[in-house]
């Protein structure tokens, strides 16, 4: 139960997004045998009677006064932009051609 | 005048003795004889910090009031977004980037009149105990250059333990102030949850990050305490409330009536022995100042790190979609018609490191349909069960203590290949984060075996954290007086001259 095949790594690398190799695939599948079994510790005391906490905090939705104040410019919201055109983020095509 | 304290250091420079100017050179000039051993920084803006000293000097020279530590200089980890300076997180991804806005930290800093000295190295994104996992290299711990320096701040803690500055920022999510500060012989401090804005810290684990002082002494980090914390607007998780009088009770230390609960569950079995001898030798000091010793238990605290290892990464694995190549740092396989995702994908598989890698993946499968009650709803009831074991314990105790880590500085290496043995070093620094409550490590001692520092922790109610401040003021006080000379006088020389 507690172990990922090479082919579970793959797939949840695809959902993160990041490319990965079939050595490094292979390597994450081994590794998360033994922490798996590690962090599944947390289900011995994690009884229906628990309440889960997200968060530190008792917050509930915190508003400030809708008031206009500066922000950044257009110049410098783009300027870490790895490409941009026209004063807008330039991205590499996103819907496929033929789709 | 390096060796000095940041308070000496302010109070030199408000009588004349010195000017900023003269203070931030001397610091970068230390900077240049010992970096290449110690490779704390990743930037250092020499140009912008002169300039800044001058504008304080100016200042001081027409009368104008100046806060507290008005011309020190400070070394900022490299986590904290400072408007034009390069701010990269440890991280390839992020290479080159030079935010268009400053953190509220340094937004303070700068209104208290701070000098940044540059930013400090880290594991990548925070996500390490050790500052091997940085995309720059590691850095050295000063008192051994083969050991690492605690992590994710070691470049934070090692600047400060080889005088390449008397201030610094950190943070910590998991323990990334607190065991870089013990294992350095420094003073770190983990503000409660709230208590310093975390607007332009960028993200690892929202529910867990918090931004803290780091120092060589109590009334230092206290100070600075003073100067970054405070509710701010843009940080919808920041406490709207007074920042607790954590420099009153740094110059008080008077612990007498004060009970202090020794957790049962953070001693013991699996710490150094140096490290439980200094330990206890620091409790029988807080006894004779006026201190009673009271023994609590927290039977959930064994499950922390394995609730931390499941919350952390699945925080991780959402905030760190936000570098997907489209709008800031580095992007990889543009061009020929190559579709967004293929380029996602090519710049996360060359832009993260192998930690930050593994810690998506987790935290992706703990969040996954099918898994999220096992995993992470699972934890999220373990924090609830550590959160109610600190309310019990501080009702039988005003602060909780521990040893900060379970052993001394490591070989750089040593641990590498074993991320469960490396994770294990945080557990006595975790369940601070898991409730949002306050955390100091402070330096008590050097291990009989091996000479390197221990750190005595001290854990205090959310929103009291001049509690921490009070005991860590009267425990430094009777150690200074036990050793003579501050502990890191005893740490080697370094620097090409010897």
């Amino acid at each position: 139960m507690s172990s990922l095949s090479r082919d579970d790594v793959a797939n949840l690398a695809r959902l993160a997004r990041i490319e990965m190799s079939d050595e490094e695939l292979v390597n994450l599948s081994t590794e998360f045998t033994v922490i798996l079994e590690a962090v599944a510790r947390v289900q011995e005391v994690a009884g229906a009677d628990v309440e889960p906490t997200s968060h530190p905090l008792p917050l509930r939705n915190v508003f400030r006064p809708d008031v206009v104040t500066p922000s950044l410019t257009p110049e410098e919201a783009l300027s870490g932009a790895p490409a941009s055109e026209d004063n807008r983020f330039r991205v590499p095509q996103i819907l496929g051609e033929e789709a | 005048m390096i060796h000095k304290s940041a308070a000496e250091m302010a109070t030199a420079l408000a009588s004349g003795e010195i000017n900023s100017v003269q203070l931030v050179q001397a610091h970068f000039d230390r900077i240049a004889s010992v970096e290449k051993q110690v490779h704390a920084f990743l930037h250092l803006d020499t140009e912008g910090a002169l300039a800044q000293a001058a504008r304080i000097d100016a200042k001081r020279a027409k009368g104008e009031k100046l806060s507290p530590l008005a011309g020190v200089p400070l070394a900022l980890k490299d986590v904290m977004t400072q408007k034009g300076i390069p701010t990269t997180c440890g991280s390839k991804i992020l290479e080159g980037w030079r935010p268009p806005y400053d953190s509220t930290v340094v937004a303070n800093l700068k209104k208290n009149d701070i000098v940044i000295l540059g930013k400090t190295n880290m594991d990548e994104f925070a996500m390490g105990s050790s500052t091997e996992n940085s995309a720059y290299g590691p850095t050295h711990n000063p008192w051994d250059l083969t050991r690492i320096p605690g992590g994710s701040g070691g470049g934070s803690a090692a600047a400060l333990a080889a005088f390449e500055a008397p201030l610094a920022i950190g943070t910590d999510t998991g323990g990334s102030i607190r065991q870089p500060a013990a294992v350095t012989g420094t003073v770190g401090v983990k503000p409660t949850y709230g208590g310093v804005s975390r607007y332009g810290l960028v993200a690892f684990s929202s529910s867990l990050d918090q931004a803290g002082p780091c120092a060589r002494t109590v009334l230092d980090a206290a100070l600075l305490h003073e100067a970054i914390a405070g509710h701010d607007p843009r940080d919808a998780t920041s406490i709207n409330a007074p920042v607790p009088p954590v420099v009153q009770a740094a110059k008080s230390g008077d612990v007498k009536g004060m009970k202090i609960g020794v957790v049962r569950q953070l001693n013991g079995d699996g710490y150094q022995a140096g490290v439980r001898s200094r330990f206890e030798e620091s409790l029988e000091l807080l006894a004779k100042a006026g201190a009673q010793i009271v023994e609590v238990s927290c039977p959930n605290f064994e499950y922390a790190l394995a609730a931390y290892y499941l919350i952390a990464p699945s925080e991780c694995s959402s905030n760190l979609a936000r570098f997907d190549a489209m709008r800031y740092g580095i992007r990889v396989g543009d061009g020929d018609g190559a579709s967004a995702e293929s380029v996602m994908n090519l710049t996360r598989a060359v832009g993260f490191g192998r930690e930050v890698k593994r810690r998506i993946i987790l935290g992706t499968y703990a969040l996954s349909s099918g898994y999220y009650d096992a995993y992470y709803g699972s934890a999220q009831k373990v924090r609830t069960l550590i959160t109610q074991d600190f309310i019990n314990a501080f009702t039988k105790a005003d602060v909780l203590v521990s040893p900060t880590c379970p052993t001394t500085a490591f070989k750089i290496g040593e641990k590498a290949n074993d991320p469960l043995a490396m994770y294990l070093n945080d557990i006595a620094t975790i369940p601070v984060n898991m409730a949002g409550i306050g955390g100091m490590s402070l330096p008590c001692g050097l291990a009989p075996e091996d000479g390197l520092p221990v750190g005595f922790q001290i854990m205090a109610p959310a929103m009291q954290d001049q509690r921490m401040y009070c005991v860590g003021a009267s425990l430094e006080g009777a150690l200074l007086s036990k050793w003579g000379a501050p502990l890191l006088s005893k740490a080697p020389a370094l620097g090409g001259a010897k």
